[in-house]
């Protein structure tokens, strides 16, 4: 039981608003200690584990290409075509994000879109875009916000349909160390029904937004 | 082979650029702590293979040293402001899309060229080498096109990287806390909680604890993949399908999306919902996870109910 102080740690430390890494280091080492590991063996696991993460951050490489993008307008050139759309809306933009978030994810092309590669540059300026011509106040968190929470929704339960993504395999290996062999495409094709549901609850929620927004304007 | 050796050194010599751009940018009276974090990033990306585990382990505490006093601020490098930015997007036109595009066609088409040519690069690295690529390209096209001066693209970078700050490590360091805790067998403990939690012989209540453990799990680790063989081996496994006779697949696959229900919920799965808040220039840090948090509960309802039904036919 004293081993779970370290959830405890994580807790009290986000809700007392402490830096975040700092809480994440302390909650290491109280765990640790709980369980009896030592101060250097708790070290060289974090360190060790740190270092076999490294890929989580690489995807930072896409900034400078980014930014640059936007230096030379590319933020107003995505509003400035959707303005010129007729019949865009903030709900349909982001309704026609999440299927194809949900469909390249399926087919193992998780990479191709993200906060930095697409919402950032691409995907958050042209929802605003439509959402300040639907009477939205410019400069609210709300859209930009919904735009991200799209696209993780758009990846998420699109990206368990492919067959040789990390949590099916992760699923089949934990499956065979109880001598249950399934193959993967089974597993995959389990995914559907809740990536159907997702795309129903989540685009009903745009749909909906959009009803808002033209009752209120 | 090409692979992690060939992402990594880009990624690292990036982040020494930022180290460097930070240091020089005078009038930012943090720029040290911005120079000294990101210079510790170069370290981890290039060298990181080389210096140990214990090594590794005191460059985190560099970072958390730097974090946790609050020496890191935002450079002060200045950019085009706005007027600029609706010239020149009005003169340059749809063309402006074409690096950002060439970035994902060049992962696609790289992922389905070096999966023919095997031995060229690390067929588990494959999609993130066709990245790496792509990035590199359209780095290319956009030295030749704006013709910028050469650190301009990494003082653009390092513009955004400030906006996300220290948070950028916090899903690396949260994947390494779920490594601390898997040895120090925080799930077995869990699991055990949960499986206890259970009325004898009921099957609703065994798939409620079960999903709903995936996602309370995997709102506490920020990750369903540290959740599940937690959760398989405390419910799943000896009730779901050892006493009520369930259907693995539908048990496993349905069980995971029941956890990515949790990581829509979470600020512990910072990668998907603190850094695109950070990256997004948001007031509110919670804003993502509250505009989640709406489709993530009927979604959890809806696991849950596919469960009791698909996996008990």
């Amino acid at each position: 039981m004293l081993v779970l102080a370290g959830i405890g740690v994580i807790v009290a430390g986000f809700l007392l608003r402490f830096n975040p890494l700092l809480v994440v280091a302390v909650s290491a080492l109280v765990t640790g200690l709980a369980a009896g590991i030592d101060l250097l063996a708790i070290l060289a696991a974090f360190g060790k584990a740190f270092n076999a993460n490294r890929f989580v951050s690489a995807i930072y490489i896409v900034l400078p290409v980014i930014g640059l993008l936007e230096r030379h307008g590319l933020q107003e050139r995505a509003r400035g075509v959707i303005a010129a759309l007729r019949g865009a809306t903030v709900g349909r933009l982001l309704i026609g994000y999440l299927v194809f978030r949900q469909i390249t994810s399926a087919l193992g092309l998780t990479s191709i879109a993200g906060p930095a590669q697409s919402v950032r540059p691409l995907v958050a300026p042209m929802a605003e875009a439509a959402a300040e011509r639907q009477g939205v106040a410019p400069g609210g968190d709300a859209i930009p916000a919904l735009a991200a929470a799209t696209d993780n929704i758009g990846l998420f339960f699109g990206e368990d349909i492919f067959i040789a993504i990390g949590s099916i395999l992760l699923m089949k290996g934990v499956l065979e160390s109880y001598g249950i062999v399934i193959q993967p495409l089974h597993l995959s094709l389990w995914a559907i029904p809740t990536a159907i549901a997702a795309l129903l609850i989540h685009g009903g929620r745009l749909w909906w937004l959009d009803r808002r927004l033209a009752r209120g304007a | 082979m090409i692979g992690t050796n060939f992402i990594y050194t880009v990624a690292g010599l990036m982040f020494a650029g930022f180290a460097w751009l930070s240091a020089t940018d005078r009038s930012n009276t943090k720029r040290f702590g911005n120079a000294g974090f990101y210079a510790l990033l170069a370290v981890s990306f290039v060298f990181g293979d080389r210096i140990g585990d214990i090594g590794n382990g005191v460059l985190v505490l560099g970072l958390v040293a730097i974090a946790g006093t609050g020496a890191m601020g935002r450079g002060t490098r200045g950019t085009t402001g706005a007027v600029e930015r609706q010239a020149e997007a009005a003169t340059r036109g749809n063309r402006l899309f074409l690096p950002a595009v060439v970035i994902p066609a060049t992962a696609l088409l790289g992922t389905l060229a070096f999966k023919a040519i095997p031995a060229l690069v690390d067929p588990k690295q494959i999609t993130l080498v066709a990245l790496t690529c792509g990035v590199l390209l359209a780095l290319a096209i956009g030295y030749a096109w704006f013709r910028p001066r050469a650190a301009t693209p990494f003082a653009e970078g390092l513009r955004l990287m400030d906006g996300v700050g220290w948070a950028a490590v916090l899903p690396q360091m949260l994947a390494s806390l779920g490594a601390v805790f898997a040895l120090a067998g925080v799930g077995q403990v869990v699991g055990g909680i949960a499986g206890a939690a259970i009325p004898e012989g009921s099957l609703i209540g065994a798939v409620l604890v079960y999903a709903l453990g995936m996602a309370a799990f995997t709102m506490v680790m920020g990750n369903a993949f540290a959740a599940f063989p937690v959760m398989f081996a405390a419910v799943a496994m000896p009730l779901l399908i050892g006493r009520h006779h369930g259907d693995p697949a539908v048990i496993a696959a349905i069980g995971m999306l029941a956890g990515f229900c949790g990581t829509l919920m979470t600020p512990m799965a910072a990668n998907f919902n603190l850094v695109p808040a950070a990256l997004l220039d948001l007031k509110d840090k919670g804003a993502v996870i509250r505009a989640q948090v709406p489709t993530a509960l009927p979604l959890l309802a809806v696991n849950i109910a596919l469960l009791y039904w698909l996996g008990f036919r």
